[in-house]
């Protein structure tokens, strides 16, 4: 079991009450302290996880800092209490590369699409929105979301769990692009390129793969929109791969170059980063050997509760709300469940709207701490193929996958 | 009462029409023109230059200073990636140097 981070020094619930009395986040915003803004800790086991908050990244407002150059750049857990759709300029962001165009411009833009085709593409802008449009809310998940909770740690990005967002994308089909290209018989994947270059020149592209059926599947998209706006250049302006209910490493950012392979991609993104043990929870032991590892896949179910952190205290004997988000992975948000006793029984929690199988689900439910003291709930997210987030944390030395059910400790008084 | 919210309804009619046409119009994209800012934190103490010379021209020293402690063999194995798989052009002597910094400041001690 885990620990939800602390995440701003204002507590969850007495920002609620603010937003209840104003009406208005900015208001509430405005209230706060300016220290409070300025560091976040993000209660890392071992450590370190002080990190600052940044305010400086364009098209972004406040971010936990992970790394500058490139940037890696996290959402704080408070903006997941606020709605179901991530804001833009809150949407987490992680690049792998640090030559990254600062400019872009809409009419000179071109997305090329070749390989094993009919016809080679060069699309403008204007030529993909002349395609159907298509919209589609989705959940966008950094393979390494939640890696600073690993234990033992391992090495990479030490995200909390802001390294995740849900947005409503707007685009066209892949499908639609690769048919007016026209794919050979023998394809076998489709690889994506974005605008990003190493500084080293013999480094290797950051491209990924998907199989040619996945690819031509009708629900992969090439999103021009997330939220009804055009994307943050940090988030892959002015084009980004969707594929709905997969991890985010194959949403190729500010995607550029389409290649239709009649061979299996061999190249390092594909074939050896990003890759899980095979086994269940993508679990292994510290140190074993003899795994085998495969490309990492699908989303798996998880749930968190946004309105109240980690310590906070809140009324014995009084029922008390909780609320939060829940994601089914690859499949839609069945039930969501909290325990306010270790797990020994569950109460099925309220679902909000449904936003579709691949978006973040809101839930709330009210409980009642029997005594005094300190107490723990859990949250437990079961998804529509019957998949429940399990009791223990799951271990790679990627730190891949992680979905445990969390545990947010309180003080009950 | 019946005209207020005939009025009502007349209002929305007249606010969700065109945000109705606007949702079926292609978004019309604009082109940007933006910079990032940069990070002067360097590595300090004993066997810095090494770092300062060899890391900072690929990622920010905050993605070092962020890591958790780590055991020298696993410092090792990350600069072996920089080197041999992202081709960051380390002499010998200065990864070594980078190894014995990380092992020290960011070490697990095993």
């Amino acid at each position: 079991m885990s620990t939800q981070p602390s995440d701003f020094n204002r507590g969850s619930l007495t920002r609620r009450l603010l937003l209840g009395q104003v009406g208005s986040a900015g208001l509430a915003i405005a209230a706060a302290p300016a220290w409070a803004q300025t560091m976040v800790d993000l209660a890392l086991p071992g450590g370190p996880g002080e990190r600052p908050i940044a305010t400086n990244f364009p098209q972004k407002g406040a971010m936990i800092l992970q790394r500058t150059r490139p940037p890696l750049l996290e959402t704080p857990f408070e903006v997941f209490d606020q709605d179901v759709f991530t804001p833009n300029d809150r949407f987490y962001v992680r690049w792998h590369w640090a030559v990254i165009p600062t400019a872009v411009d809409v009419d000179k833009f071109r997305l090329a699409v070749r390989g094993h085709v009919d016809r080679m593409l060069s699309l403008s802008l204007k030529d993909v929105q002349s395609l159907p449009q298509v919209e589609l809310a989705a959940v966008n998940q950094c393979s390494g979301n939640s890696r600073g909770f690993f234990q033992p740690r391992v090495a990479g990005g030490e995200w909390a769990n802001g390294a995740m967002g849900n947005a409503r994308w707007t685009g066209v089909r892949l499908k639609d692009v690769l048919d007016r290209a026209g794919v050979k018989a023998g394809a076998v994947q489709v690889r994506f390129n974005g605008m990003d270059e190493a500084v080293v020149p013999d480094a290797p592209k950051f491209m990924k793969s998907l199989a040619i059926d996945h690819a031509g599947d009708g629900e992969v998209m090439i999103a021009y929109a997330m939220n009804g706006e055009q994307l943050p250049l940090l988030n892959g302006f002015p084009l980004r791969l969707v594929v709905p209910g997969w991890y985010s490493t194959y949403w190729v950012k500010m995607l550029n170059d389409i290649e239709v392979l009649d061979r299996p991609d061999d190249n390092y993104w594909t074939k050896t980063a990003y890759t899980i043990p095979d086994t269940p929870h993508a679990n292994i032991k510290p140190g074993e050997t003899g795994v085998t590892f495969v490309p990492i896949n699908r989303l798996v179910p998880r749930s968190f509760i946004t309105n109240i952190r980690a310590g906070a205290k809140v009324p014995a004997r009084t029922p008390t709300l909780a609320r939060g988000i829940a994601f089914g992975g690859d499949a839609g948000v069945a039930r969501v469940d909290v325990s306010s006793d270790g797990g020994r029984t569950w109460q099925a929690a309220q679902l909000g709207n449904d936003e579709g199988k691949y978006s973040f689900r809101q839930w709330e439910t009210r409980f009642t701490l029997p005594s005094s003291g300190d107490h723990s709930l859990l949250v437990r997210c079961t998804n529509t193929n019957k998949v429940a987030q399990p009791d223990m944390a799951n271990w790679n030395p990627a730190g891949f996958m992680r979905n445990v059910i969390e545990a947010t400790p309180v003080v009950a008084g | 009462m019946t005209r207020k919210m005939l009025a009502l309804a007349l209002v929305t009619a007249a606010v969700l029409i065109p945000l109705a046409g606007r949702a079926a119009a292609p978004l019309q994209l604009k082109s940007v023109n933006v910079d990032f800012p940069q990070s002067d934190r360097m590595f300090a103490g004993q066997g810095a230059d090494a770092l300062n010379n060899n890391c900072l021209a690929c990622h920010s020293a905050g993605m070092v200073l962020n890591q958790p402690a780590l055991t020298k063999a696993v410092w090792q194995a990350e600069v072996n990636k920089m080197i041999q798989i992202y081709k960051a052009p380390i002499a010998a002597a200065d990864a070594a140097a980078i190894v014995d910094y990380l092992a020290r400041t960011k070490g697990s001690g095993s």
